[in-house]
């Protein structure tokens, strides 16, 4: 008995370290010098210092050449309206269609819940690569719009799945009491159907952000330097020759910073939503 | 005395009949513009299987013309093309089964409830959220031939200079140690999420009984568990087999061809071919293969989606 809490013990040390040291370690790398992080044996005792963060505010990075100019703040930006863009656009489109699939069988509803799910199996390339082609004929490639547009792939299912099946908690008769009370059918929708649901709106949208600010594929195709978000523009950055160790860590540091603080929000409803339309990558 | 309820009746009557049409269409009015936005993305799929069907060059927009199965007959006498299979069938192999049988491990260690288990199962959940690109890259940091710290570990035990994925007999294992950092915590997650919802009594009833450990785990439980083991696995096996991001970020597909997967070949046969036809081809077959995956993965779904409900 005393081995095996032993072995229990151990393994949860292990599982810790696995999972947490990569982040820790990046964590610290972001505020060691290229000195520092050149050491052998590696140390955690340094002074940390703040220099990696300010080079990528100020655009000027250091590199063993000089310095190089790369607006990597530009790129979080663009993070920022892609993924914000995205939710907004998923709410207002699936919110409804949501609220039609839970409360109305009819045939074409059940057809379109799956042919949006199954998007989600598609390979993400098969539909990006002809979206290339018609989005330089018309003028959408390397835009906000284009990329909020596609965005929706990821975005849209997740809503339209969790939002369902808050829909489909809310008590039909709530929503008659309050018709019969003379109250239209869209009154009824905004005031008692959507307020009933809010935590699975809630749940969908900031899960819809997260997923969206973690694509790649998408903008690494469909958009150049000037709409790319943090994700294509870490890349960059890393094949970039000669940039400081530590400004690189700093830069994924800040990429996932902001994820991560949704996350904790997010926790309850992750399970559920993970399971509906976990659309990682 | 019966007048006001039956005005009410006559009324609420009125505007049903009137309402009757509105909620035939209503339904439809509701959902098109998600089913817009559908059609919008159904175009370039269907482009994409077209372009599979035809000699299409970006470099030589001339010779663009249609061939029929031609780009599949080529591909699969090609030994890169089965190269591409076999690597990526493997990646997906390994991935998902290492995945599960950590996850589950995870997820059997973390059942019960300790404020050790509980932080854990929130910490768990840190590296779901970075992108997998990101992941990549700081796995790319750690794994660094000058600095890397990983790199350092390995020295430490008498391991020198494991160039990780720089070399071909490393890349592989590199990639599915990253892809199992980032993914693994969704298994447990899944996973302990049905532990959690699993009835007691079959567990105390065993118990009592003095039923061996043994019996319970592969009897009692594993049998509770397989529904969401499935979804998991299904989910998993949907991503790997198209994985992109992570493998694109540690090594390009390289180094050589050893990492070349479906989507990262499509990618260079694309971008650096710019041979659309070819590339359609190769993604049209990737199609396939997860599409027969996903039919299987919704039915299963389904039927937990329906008990969950049942449940509740």
């Amino acid at each position: 008995m005393q081995g095996k809490s032993v072995l229990r013990a151990v393994s949860l040390v292990l599982i810790g370290l696995f999972f947490l040291f990569p982040l820790f370690w990046v964590f610290l790398m972001s505020f060691m010098t290229n000195a520092d992080i050149l050491r052998n044996p590696p140390s955690v005792i340094f002074s940390p210092t703040l220099h990696n963060y300010g080079a990528l505010i100020s655009g000027n990075l250091g590199t063993v050449v000089g310095t190089q100019k790369i607006d990597y703040m530009l790129n979080l930006f663009n993070s920022f309206v892609l993924s914000s863009g995205s939710v907004i656009l998923s709410l207002i489109l699936g919110v409804p269609a949501a609220y039609a699939f839970a409360r109305f069988k009819f045939r074409l509803g059940e057809d379109m819940a799956f042919t949006l799910l199954s998007f989600r199996f598609a390979p993400p390339l098969l539909v990006l690569l002809p979206l290339l082609i018609y989005f330089q004929q018309m003028g959408l490639y390397d835009t906000y719009f284009g990329l909020i547009w596609v965005y929706q792939l990821i975005t849209l299912p997740l809503v339209l799945w969790i939002v369902r099946g808050y829909f489909e908690d809310v008590s039909e008769d709530i929503e008659l009491a309050y018709r019969l009370d003379g109250h239209s059918w869209l009154q009824t929708f905004l005031r008692i159907s959507i307020p009933l649901a809010r935590p699975g709106i809630a749940a969908a949208a900031l899960l819809s952000f997260i997923f969206a600010w973690n694509n790649f594929i998408f903008a690494l195709i469909l958009g150049s330097s000037s709409v790319q978000p943090v994700t294509v523009g870490a890349l960059a950055f890393i094949t970039a020759s000669g940039i400081e160790y530590g400004q690189i860590a700093a830069a994924l540091v800040l990429s996932i910073v902001p994820t991560l603080i949704l996350a904790l929000f997010t926790q309850r409803y992750l399970v559920e939503g993970l399971s509906l339309g976990a659309i990682k990558g | 005395m019966p007048n006001p309820a039956a005005a009410t009746m006559a009324v609420s009557h009125a505007k049903r009949r009137s309402g009757a049409r509105m909620a035939r269409i209503l339904p439809y009015l509701l959902s098109l513009p998600a089913l817009l936005t559908c059609i919008g993305i159904l175009v370039p799929f269907f482009s994409a299987v077209y372009y599979a069907l035809q000699r299409y060059n970006l470099a030589f927009p001339a010779g663009r013309k249609f061939i029929w199965l031609d780009n599949f007959v080529q591909l699969f006498l090609s030994g890169e093309f089965w190269h591409t299979i076999t690597i990526s069938l493997l990646y997906t192999a390994l991935t998902v089964g290492l995945e599960m049988l950590l996850g589950l491990a995870i997820a059997l260690l973390l059942w019960r409830r300790s404020f050790v288990t509980n932080l854990l199962s929130v910490a768990l959940i840190l590296p779901l959220m970075v992108a997998p690109e990101i992941a990549s890259l700081m796995w790319k940091l750690m794994t660094n031939a000058n600095f890397g710290i990983l790199s350092y570990f390995v020295s430490v035990i008498g391991i020198h200079d494991f160039r990780w994925a720089s070399a071909p007999q490393s890349a592989l294992f590199t990639v599915v140690l990253v892809d199992m950092w980032v993914y693994t915590p969704f298994i447990s997650i899944l996973l302990l999420a049905g532990l959690r919802g699993l009835p007691r009594q079959p567990f105390e009833a065993a118990e009592l009984d003095g039923v061996p450990t043994s019996f319970v785990f592969f009897r009692i439980m594993l049998p509770m568990l397989l529904p969401y083991m499935l979804t998991a696995g299904l989910f998993r096996m949907l991503d790997s087999i198209q994985q992109f991001d992570i493998i694109y970020a540690m090594t390009q597909g390289g180094p050589g061809n050893t990492l070349m997967v479906f989507q990262i070949q499509a990618y260079l046969q694309a971008f650096t071919f710019t041979n659309i036809g070819r590339a359609s081809a190769i993604l049209v077959v990737l199609w396939a293969i997860t599409f027969a995956l996903s039919k299987v993965f919704m039915k299963n779904w389904l039927r937990l989606r329906e008990r969950a409900h049942g449940l509740a």
